[in-house]
């Protein structure tokens, strides 16, 4: 992939795959270009060059006769729909009730019955512990509820990728392990590949089963978390985790 | 004075037909001015360049140039070239064309003071773009925008006098009338009280719509508490102990 702002190349040359399942944490220093290539996935943003392949599909643009050709709006469509964000701001609707977040798409876009997509959210309401706030309006909800809630909102639509941007940096730090449980146990109970961008290096360890370190916007280590965070090679990688942890080791192992 | 009230009486019938025309063109001019600000704003944020492009130019015609002028050209203009409408449908043309042009700024700013993030979260929902504006982001924009729109309503209705101008006999015309019989200072005393009564009930109707639009967002006060006197373009609700 290739991406710049203006003349600010954020990334080049870079290459990765992410198999069925995988969970990949993404580390790396501030302005790295992690938040960047979760926009990508989630066609938030274009790129100058290259090509991003869903189960074997571009995704945005393919390769024809030589020349960088863009996907239909339909096909980029079809695919999106495989994937799920959740975004460190929540960002649901004010202008709908917790329920009406989470219905809205598999509602309008997967065409459920309005009925089957309630009982669905219901569901997942349940399992985010917010069953009693489905007809609050998302401003009268603590920020952890309403990530938990977006958290919800993103599932309903069962996606096969789902996309998480510090979904805790925006969190009180009393309730950022209400909602990385939460993550945890969708982790375990379910095949999603999850693209994870966070500095809660314990829950990296807990959920991922590989930690890519970027930094200015390559990547420089790759490693399952158990080496990634007691021996990491890099020596940038070494100067990031003491600084985000402190003492890697220790804290890790809590 | 009590001249002055009986020719207000004699002259009472007409006035309410004055009255009538200037609501008509309001009522008409509004909703007008409505549609076309939610339209050529909508189309003024698109990024296919035509759509952009066109609603621009129209914008800036209508804004451009004075709404006198664009009565002259439909009411006067047009028929030398065998199109010709009746004052009425002129008038409502002309005001709802004008002040649209204006709301169509407003409804455009409003659509992109809606954070990005929403945008961002009905695309990862694969909400297509038409979907989102309709669902998410133009019900958040509505509700910003009401306070702007209510003042140009307001403003619109003062803009009704000059239909005159194409032969029409609404309020203002009636009150001129008025003065003839009475005097200065009576006629458009009562022009006064009667135009700022439809301003304030138009401004009410607004504050009305405001206070729904903000309750869908889950924020805002109940209707009766909007349903004070407040000034349109601050939204500061008067104090309650004013009225003591
Ligand atoms: N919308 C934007 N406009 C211009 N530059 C941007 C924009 N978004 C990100 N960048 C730049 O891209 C680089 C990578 O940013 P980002 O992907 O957000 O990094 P990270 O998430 O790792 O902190 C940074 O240098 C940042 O300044
Ligand atoms: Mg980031």
């Amino acid at each position: 992939m290739e991406k710049r702002y203006g003349d600010n190349v954020v990334l080049r040359g870079l290459n990765f795959d992410v198999a069925k399942g995988d969970r990949v944490t993404l580390i790396g220093p501030s302005g790295s270009g992690k938040t960047t290539i979760l926009r990508l996935v989630m066609t938030l943003e274009e790129a100058e060059g290259g090509y991003i392949f869903v189960d074997g599909e571009p995704l945005t643009h393919e390769e024809r006769g030589g020349a960088r050709v863009e996907m239909k709006g339909s096909h980029k469509h079809r695919l999106r729909q495989r994937i799920g964000m959740v975004f460190q701001q929540f960002n649901l609707f004010p202008n709908m009730t917790v329920m009406q977040n989470i219905i809205e798409a598999p509602v309008h876009v997967l065409g459920m019955s309005k009925k089957a997509a309630i009982a669905k959210a219901e569901g997942l309401l349940e399992q985010v512990g917010l069953a009693d706030k489905a007809h609050s309006h998302p401003l009268e909800l603590s920020g952890g509820q309403q990530q938990r809630v977006a958290i919800a909102r993103a599932l309903a639509m069962d996606p096969e990728i789902l996309l998480l941007d510090e979904v805790t940096s925006a969190l009180d730090p009393e309730i950022v392990g209400e909602v990385l449980g939460i993550l945890r146990h969708i982790a375990e109970t379910t095949d999603i590949t999850m693209l994870i961008v966070t500095h809660e290096m314990q829950f990296a360890r807990d959920v991922s089963n590989r930690v890519l370190m970027f930094d200015g916007g390559r990547i420089i280590e790759e490693a399952t978390p158990e080496v990634m965070f007691s021996n990491p090679q890099h020596e940038r990688t070494q100067s990031f985790l003491q600084a985000v942890l402190g003492n890697p080791m220790v804290e890790a192992a809590e | 004075m009590a001249d002055n009230f009986d020719a207000l009486l004699n002259a009472l019938p007409l006035i309410l037909e004055g009255l009538i025309i200037t609501l008509q063109l309001t009522v008409g001019g509004a909703i007008l001015a409505m549609a076309t600000a939610v339209v050529l704003g909508v189309l003024a944020q698109q990024d296919n360049i035509l759509l952009r492009g066109f609603a621009r130019v129209i914008i800036e015609f209508f804004r451009g140039t004075s709404l006198v002028v664009q009565l002259f050209w439909l009411f006067f203009v047009l028929p030398q070239f065998g199109l010709s409408f009746p004052a009425m449908a002129v008038g409502i043309a002309a005001l709802g064309l004008n002040y649209g042009a204006y709301g169509a700024e407003i409804v455009r700013g409003s659509i992109n003071s809606v954070p990005a993030g929403q945008w961002e979260a009905t695309t990862a929902l694969s909400l297509s773009k038409l979907q989102g504006m309709r669902r998410v982001i133009f019900p958040q924009a509505w509700a910003l925008m009401i306070p702007s729109l209510s003042n140009l309503l307001v403003h619109l209705l003062k803009g009704t006098a000059i239909v005159s101008f194409i032969t029409m006999a609404d309020l203002t015309f009636r009150i001129d009338q008025l003065r003839v019989d009475t005097n200065t200072f009576f006629a458009y005393g009562v022009g006064l009280v009667l135009y700022f009564l439809i301003a304030y009930v138009l401004t009410l109707a607004m504050n009305a719509l405001e206070a729904r639009a903000k309750h869908k967002l889950g924020r805002g006060v109940s209707l009766p508490e909007a349903l004070n006197l407040r000034s349109a373009d601050t939204g500061v609700t008067s104090s309650t102990k004013e009225h003591v």
